[in-house]
């Protein structure tokens, strides 16, 4: 079965002095989360849509989505854990107690601030992950990247053409990534916050699907601007 | 959630737009994923900027496309179920009339003019736009169910106004909508004569179930026909009008399709002493695709030689391949360029 896992773990610092997570303010009057989860709701490949998220924010994503999507038998919300990780793991929990795991299950796990989105973008990780067991979406690197060893000085900038910015969905074959996942000591969960790098450096082949430079993950006020700022651009006609 | 528009805003150039739509939006409706959307001869004039500069002007930045079909991919009403095979309706009516048509209210929105076309990652369709399709349809045949149309309809306005011998059809024009109009009149009238008149000897090749076909310069002075269809327009209307008044019998119709960008002279001399009967017919409306599904149904080797039609098919992953399928459609002679929407 296919399974979409929203990552709405984060308690996000960066957006400044707000009263709530990044992923439930507003993007043209509907809180990003919700544009998000719509996006997966249009897909009729999931068997179901996992939105993880806070403890204390479990009710208000309910709340929300019942306002702006209605009664959608697909979705559940369930309690993330302490990190990223943890947090897909979380979600993973939850498939295993409703439904069992079987070896040709997968999830297709996207942060809740990338409402951007496209059906390709969707499709295509669907398609990869059902044939190679691992996928990242990414984009060719825009601008030069800088390697530095000590944050003062370079210490090596690699060539261009074969850089590129990791976006999500990334998508996994379950029992693979548990198994990974599992087989990790304490101190390497904790840095090994990437799901991908997980898989890629226990020996998996990652299959890249193209992204969209619009893809962008809302963090700051200033991606909350931009983002608002191109969605108001020209309303539908 | 937001929604890619993918719309022309110059000559040759999209750009992806952004459009806020909401799954709890409260008119009865249903969101449609775009499968297979063929090329127009209409969204050809907006890509290469013929349509001249004021209409660019009023009419851009718009999504172009107004043939394509789709899947149900949400419907709050739970009528059609996750998967359906759709075509699309393009017409879009504000309001209803019990004489006028709702493809002829100059109230009705039509997508790809002046409002957004099926260019778009998800297309949202009040509930009675949608025509359930087949599933084993051949697809790339299905994409252009709206041109189709356009004859159907056609067909329904002659049938209500005309006279009733039908015994020699005479159709002007050998491209697309000639082959279709040909084919349906073969089908819908089985022991009449269809005789196709045309310029390019290729294209009529592809008419092998006509029963007679003419190029324009060389038709016998004594032939006559009861009723004629022109799927000429453009420059070339006019001297296909001339010919067909010339041909017909007294009291016969013809069924006008074709779009000219200019005024035509017509000869209404003799459109007066036959006693000639015009009847226009410009789009379709609903009622045209659910008898067009259902024909093809009853029909099904009419799918087949449908399938004859279908020229390039380009697959559309990125804004670079949806230029790449215009840019074919302009350089191939034959057929519809259907794109595959995976973007």
């Amino acid at each position: 079965m296919i399974y979409a896992e929203i990552l709405a773990g984060g308690k996000g610092t960066r957006m400044g002095n707000v009263n709530m997570p990044k992923q439930y303010l507003s993007l043209n009057n509907k809180p990003i989360i919700v544009h998000t989860i719509e996006k997966f709701v249009l897909n009729d490949r999931f068997e179901k849509i996992i939105v993880v998220t806070p403890k204390e924010w479990i009710n208000h994503t309910k709340d929300i989505i019942k306002k702006h999507i209605g009664h959608e038998d697909r979705i559940v919300v369930v309690q993330g854990g302490k990190d990223r990780n943890e947090s897909i793991m979380s979600g993973i929990k939850y498939i295993e107690k409703e439904f069992g795991l079987q070896d040709d299950d997968v999830i297709v796990t996207h942060d809740s601030v990338r409402p951007f989105l496209t059906h390709r973008i969707i499709e295509e990780n669907i398609d990869a992950v059902l044939e190679y067991g691992a996928v990242d979406t990414v984009i060719e690197a825009i601008d030069t990247i800088i390697k530095s060893e000590d944050g003062d000085t370079i210490s090596e900038i690699p060539v261009r053409d074969v850089m590129y910015q990791g976006q999500t969905p990334q998508s996994f074959n379950i029992n693979m990534l548990v198994t990974h996942y599992n087989a990790l000591s304490e101190e390497q969960k904790g840095i090994l916050t990437d799901a991908c790098k997980i898989c890629a450096l226990s020996g998996e082949k990652v299959k890249i699907v193209k992204g969209e430079v619009f893809n962008i993950k809302v963090t700051t006020p200033y991606d909350l601007k931009v983002a608002n700022a191109i969605i108001q651009e020209r309303m539908s006609k | 959630m937001i929604n890619q528009v993918y719309r022309l805003v110059s000559p040759r150039q999209f750009e992806v737009t952004y459009t806020d739509r909401s799954l709890t939006y409260s008119k009865d409706f249903v969101v449609v994923r775009p499968t297979h959307l063929s090329i127009c001869a209409a969204d050809q004039r907006y890509f290469t900027g013929t349509r001249g500069k004021e209409a660019m002007a009023k009419k851009l930045p718009m999504a172009l496309i107004h043939e394509g079909i789709g899947k149900v991919v949400y419907d709050p009403a739970g009528e059609f179920k996750n998967g359906t095979l759709v075509v699309m309706v393009p017409n879009s009516p504000v309001e209803k009339d019990d004489i006028i048509g709702e493809n002829y209210l100059r109230t009705s929105r039509f997508r790809s003019s002046g409002y957004d076309g099926f260019m778009q990652d998800y297309v949202f369709l009040d509930r009675d736009r949608v025509v359930e399709l087949p599933e084993d349809i051949n697809p790339h045949v299905a994409a252009f169910i709206e041109l189709i149309t356009i004859s159907m309809h056609t067909l329904s306005r002659f049938e209500a106004r005309a006279h009733t011998r039908r015994n020699v059809f005479g159709v002007w024009g050998d491209g697309n909508l000639g082959f279709i109009t040909c084919l349906l009149l073969k089908k819908r009238y089985k022991d009449s004569k269809v005789i196709l008149f045309g310029k390019t000897g290729y294209k009529m090749d592809n008419f092998s179930f006509v029963d007679e076909a003419y190029q324009i310069d060389e038709i016998p002075e004594d032939l006559r026909i009861d009723h004629a269809f022109e799927a000429v327009g453009g420059r070339g209307s006019q001297s296909a009008i001339d010919q067909m008044i010339e041909y017909l019998h007294p009291e016969g119709s013809i069924c006008l399709m074709g779009v000219s960008e200019y005024p035509v002279e017509i000869n209404t001399r003799m459109v007066l002493e036959k006693g000639i009967t015009m009847i226009g017919s410009s789009r379709s409306g609903r009622a045209d695709f659910v008898n067009t599904v259902d024909f093809l149904k009853e029909f099904p080797e009419v799918v087949e030689y449908f399938g004859t039609l279908v020229g390039e098919v380009q697959e559309v992953k990125n804004i670079q391949n949806i230029i790449e399928a215009f840019e074919k459609d302009l350089t191939s002679s034959w057929g519809k360029t259907v794109m595959e929407w995976k973007i």
